[in-house]
């Protein structure tokens, strides 16, 4: 399964979980728009973390929290192997 | 005005000692002739008004020991097997030790402590003596990391749940516990071997637990207590399919309803009740009517023992709490007001109090203070959890995030795994604020207990 795959994935599972409708997942959606609150975020990155290994923004210390949805899958495709 | 009578161990040992035994799992030892016998190698006297440090690798010398010192030692320091031997030196200097009573001898030549006597088996023949004093005893806690403390206590504090509740009905119990005697949930299962007869069966941290359990039934053991992790880990075992315990008890950690349940399925015909009881605040109450938590109307004074909710805590006062810390840097032990303060923190639901965690275990969810007891107990209501640990994990998002590490019962499909972490989950939700709802669940195979048998909170 593909990076992004993943992290769309988990996004869905995590919507159903915490009763938020998605809209539908854009990569210039800006992650505010997905009704996602800081909680769901922070499942969301520590699910990821135990299926890739990463946790892209806590490895560097500059790291801004990505804005989009796009901004976000990639910050897990961009890292080092 | 005629000396209060002293009545020690050996004082309440003096009828219908014939047919009981004190044993582990390599001696016997009849109680018999007990009083006749010494594991000191006759050296008592030597020990008569010195404070004691028990430094023992077995219970068994430890109860014997115990037997012949109280009433003879001015103090005596139990301790516990897991005890850091880095803090040795600061036990001795904080509470005066000026002899030991060991098995190994050699160590003890050059540390400075005068008087070293070996305790060894067989008992050997020795001449009864008579008690001469109200010994002290000196029990450390179980606290975490650091230096433990050293509770004072008298045998009179220590028995006072015990002479309350009388003598056992019935045949004389065979007693045991998952506990060391060293401890005082352990000590609390010995007195009562002691004062109102019967037998004892010593546990061995160095058995398999099936083994243990084969050793209980050989012996007879109708009377058992441990801890919730304890009783977990049996039931887990399925060692607990061959044991039919009359009377099981639980105290030391909070026992939820989903132990207290697989307790009574699988001892249908047993007494299954919870009691609360700490080295400092003694023996508080007992609640037999299979339920978590316990009466409100438990509060206030009852049989002696006061009861009050201060800040969340549970403060206790009675005859049976330990009297002072003990040392040099040594705090108060209760409040001025005479209370000890549990640091154990409890939430009135109804018309009942339910233990939520301890007020030193509290984690930090994005500065939401969470217990991860309350959060287990939710997990551990769903049927296929066995036991679960919640603790916290930092995240760049919130600070920290709830995580918990959950045992599925035996023989489990793992092809369920994920509908049971939904099932979990969804329990959590409709139970747990949000932030307290766990983000991860990972099944695993094991969870680390303490060797005072308490799940081990490390990280908390």
């Amino acid at each position: 399964m593909s990076v992004r795959s993943k992290v769309i994935e988990a996004i869905q599972q995590i919507a159903r979980e915490q009763h938020v409708t998605l809209p539908a997942l854009s990569d210039d959606l800006s992650l505010h728009e997905t009704g996602f609150d800081s909680l769901a975020f922070a499942i969301l990155v520590a699910r990821l973390e135990d299926e890739t290994g990463v946790d892209p923004f806590t490895i560097s210390e500059d790291a801004a929290f990505p804005a989009t949805v796009g901004d976000f899958v990639r910050a897990y495709e961009n890292v080092p192997a | 005005m005629s000396p209060r009578e002293i009545f020690a161990l050996r004082d309440h040992l003096g009828a219908e000692l014939k047919g009981r035994t004190i044993s582990d799992a390599h001696d016997v030892v009849s109680l018999t002739d007990i009083l006749s016998h010494t594991v000191l190698g006759g050296r008592l006297r030597e020990l008569s008004g010195r404070a004691v440090l028990l430094k023992l690798s077995d219970q068994l010398r430890s109860g014997l020991a115990m037997i012949e010192l109280d009433g003879i030692a001015r103090r005596m320091l139990l301790c516990p097997p897991d005890l850091n031997p880095a803090h040795l030196g600061s036990l001795i200097a904080d509470a005066g030790i000026d002899a030991v009573v060991t098995d190994e001898p050699d160590r003890w030549g050059g540390t400075g402590v005068p008087l070293v006597v070996t305790a060894h088996l067989p008992l050997q023949a020795t001449v009864p003596v008579t008690s001469e004093r109200a010994t002290e005893w000196l029990m450390l806690t179980s606290g975490t990391s650091g230096v433990p403390k050293i509770a004072g206590h008298t045998l009179e504090a220590l028995t006072g749940a015990i002479v309350a509740e009388g003598p056992a009905r019935g045949p004389a119990p065979v007693w045991a516990t998952f506990y060391d005697i060293r401890r005082y949930g352990g000590l609390q299962i010995f007195l009562r071997a002691i004062l109102s007869g019967g037998s004892m069966v010593l546990s061995d941290p160095h058995e398999a637990l099936g083994d243990h359990i084969a050793r209980l039934n050989a012996r007879g053991v109708s009377h058992i207590s441990g801890t919730p992790s304890h009783w977990r880990k049996l039931l887990m075992s399925g060692a607990a399919a061959q044991f039919a315990p009359a009377y099981v008890r639980l105290s030391g950690e909070i026992a939820d309803q989903a132990v207290l349940d697989g307790l009574k399925a699988a001892f249908p015909n047993a007494s299954v009740g919870h009691a609360y009881a700490s080295t400092e605040a003694g023996v508080g109450f007992a609640v037999n009517d299979g339920l978590e938590g316990f009466p409100a109307d438990y509060l206030g004074n009852r049989n002696g023992v006061e009861m009050k909710v201060v800040d969340g805590s549970l403060r206790i006062r009675s005859a049976r709490t330990a009297h002072a810390y003990v040392g040099r840097d040594a705090t108060a032990l209760t409040d001025a007001d005479g209370f000890v303060d549990s640091g154990d923190i409890v939430e009135l639901r109804g018309d009942r109090y339910y233990f939520v965690g301890r007020r030193g275990g509290i984690i930090n969810i994005g500065g939401l203070k969470v217990h991860p007891e309350e959060i287990e107990a939710v997990i551990n209501r769903h049927p296929d959890v066995r036991m679960s640990r919640a603790k916290s994990r930092r995240s760049p998002i919130t600070g920290g995030i709830v995580v918990a590490d959950v045992i599925l019962a035996d023989g489990t499909d793992a092809a369920r795994a994920k509908e049971i972490r939904d099932q979990i989950l969804d329990q959590c939700r409709a139970q747990l604020a949000s932030h307290k709802v766990p983000a991860v669940i990972r099944f695993v195979e094991a969870l680390d207990v303490t060797p005072a048998g308490k799940l081990a909170r490390t990280d908390a």
